[in-house]
């Protein structure tokens, strides 16, 4: 799931912010997306939404200082929806 | 792909991490729409902008419409007016709760008991001779001793064309108070004769505005990189226009494709309901608007833009430390 998860985050950002010479499967999930890809919080906004509408789970504006790296993003998906079925 | 250490030295990504980390969340108040001065060009009452609310007077009220604008996150309270130091008590529930920046004609002095680290940003238009024809009085002399040698003060130096070839001389006085200047356009949204910028002007200011950089540092708070969006309103092959601005007010803001944008941004009126358009006039034209801090705003929301190249991330870091230093989340 979370290979799954991180390869699919990285494809948003790939189409989301136009990047270049890179693939979801090259993407580093561990690189830092503000220090080093150039993210800002709205960039991150637009992905939350995407993510929001394909895993149904909402990110906190509050928890984006926190979403560093993909693989970051991801645990938090997996988290939130590891909450989402406990609860169901 | 290209990443922020491929493109700097240590030197220059030591710079960008110092801002990438300040996450700002502006909006702009309008804190009375009173003032003491009447400027001819100043867009808020040539736009009938004093007119659009009926200004709250509690003090109570004002308080807790600042707390609900913290809990909207909002992070850096820009004050304009009307003049904003004929209601202290409104400028002080600001300056309690959030850090504030306070722009002014520096005709009465922010006692400094109450607001000792708070911005100020005094408006200047220009010579005496300039400022005693757009605004009735040379603002200037009385601004000056003020504010003199005030660590947390600068001069808003708005350039009119009749400027040309002789801003020099007023950032000479300004650097002679011991204080700094921003330079910014000015946008003639009173259709003031002779004061519309030709093409062949806005390019002699580019040029007198890069060579004051150059010949005073410690003064002058600025980029080229600034200077030439001003003057063109260009930045990497796109013009500024309603279709691009990032400072229009978020729940006002229906424009698809949705552009980049200060997030949350709101501009409001001094009756605390009503909301402006963005962040100056409602009646100026976008497309030969130069508002000094919607185009900072530009540059700094299109980060991605500028990183084609190592010279263009600079150029932007460039811009994001001047708005920085300007609203103080970094030293001058």
């Amino acid at each position: 799931m979370s290979d799954e998860i991180i390869l699919r985050i990285a494809q948003m950002m790939i189409d989301e912010l136009k990047l270049e010479d890179v693939t979801a499967e090259t993407f580093d999930p561990d690189i830092d997306l503000i220090d080093e890809v150039g993210i800002d919080s709205m960039d991150l906004a637009t992905i939350a939404l995407i993510i929001r509408d394909e895993y149904g789970i909402r990110i906190d504006e509050d928890d984006y200082p926190k979403l560093t790296t993909i693989r970051l993003i991801s645990r938090y998906i997996e988290e939130k929806l590891k909450t989402a079925q406990e609860n169901n | 792909m290209k990443t922020v250490s491929t493109l700097l030295s240590d030197d220059w990504h030591e710079r960008y991490r110092r801002i990438s980390s300040l996450n700002i969340r502006s909006s702009i108040y309008d804190v009375t729409h009173r003032c003491n001065l009447r400027c001819k060009g100043c867009f808020f009452f040539s736009s009938n902008e004093h007119k659009a609310a009926h200004e709250e007077t509690g003090i109570g009220k004002w308080e807790y419409f600042i707390d609900s604008e913290l809990k909207r996150g909002v992070n850096l309270a820009i004050l304009i007016g009307g003049e904003p130091t004929l209601c202290l008590d409104r400028v002080e529930a600001f300056y309690r709760r959030v850090p504030t920046f306070c722009a002014t004609n520096g005709l009465i002095k922010v006692p400094r008991d109450r607001f000792p680290d708070m911005m100020v940003g005094i408006s200047l238009w220009g010579d005496a001779e300039a400022e005693k024809t757009l605004r009735g009085k040379d603002t200037f002399a009385i601004s000056s001793k003020n504010y003199e040698g005030d660590p947390h003060a600068y001069y808003l130096y708005t350039i009119t064309p009749k400027q040309i070839g002789k801003i020099e001389p007023v950032i000479k006085k300004i650097r002679d108070v011991g204080l700094k200047v921003h330079m910014q356009l000015l946008s003639n949204d009173e259709n003031v004769d002779g004061f519309f910028w030709s093409p062949e002007e806005l390019n002699d200011i580019r040029m007198e505005m890069d060579d004051m950089l150059d010949k005073y540092p410690d003064t002058v708070i600025s980029s080229r990189y600034y200077h030439q969006i001003i003057t063109t309103g260009k930045m990497m092959g796109r013009s500024f226009g309603w279709a691009e601005c990032p400072s229009v007010t978020d729940p006002l803001d229906s424009r698809e494709p949705r552009p980049k944008r200060l997030i949350n941004f709101i501009r409001w009126a001094s009756d605390l309901k009503t909301m402006h358009r963005c962040c100056t006039s409602e009646t100026r034209d976008c497309a030969t608007c130069k508002d000094g801090a919607a185009h900072m705003s530009w540059v700094m929301v299109n980060k991605r833009l500028h990183m084609d190249s190592a010279r263009d991330l600079r150029n932007w870091i460039e811009v994001y430390e001047m708005f920085a230093k300007l609203y103080r989340f970094i030293p001058w």
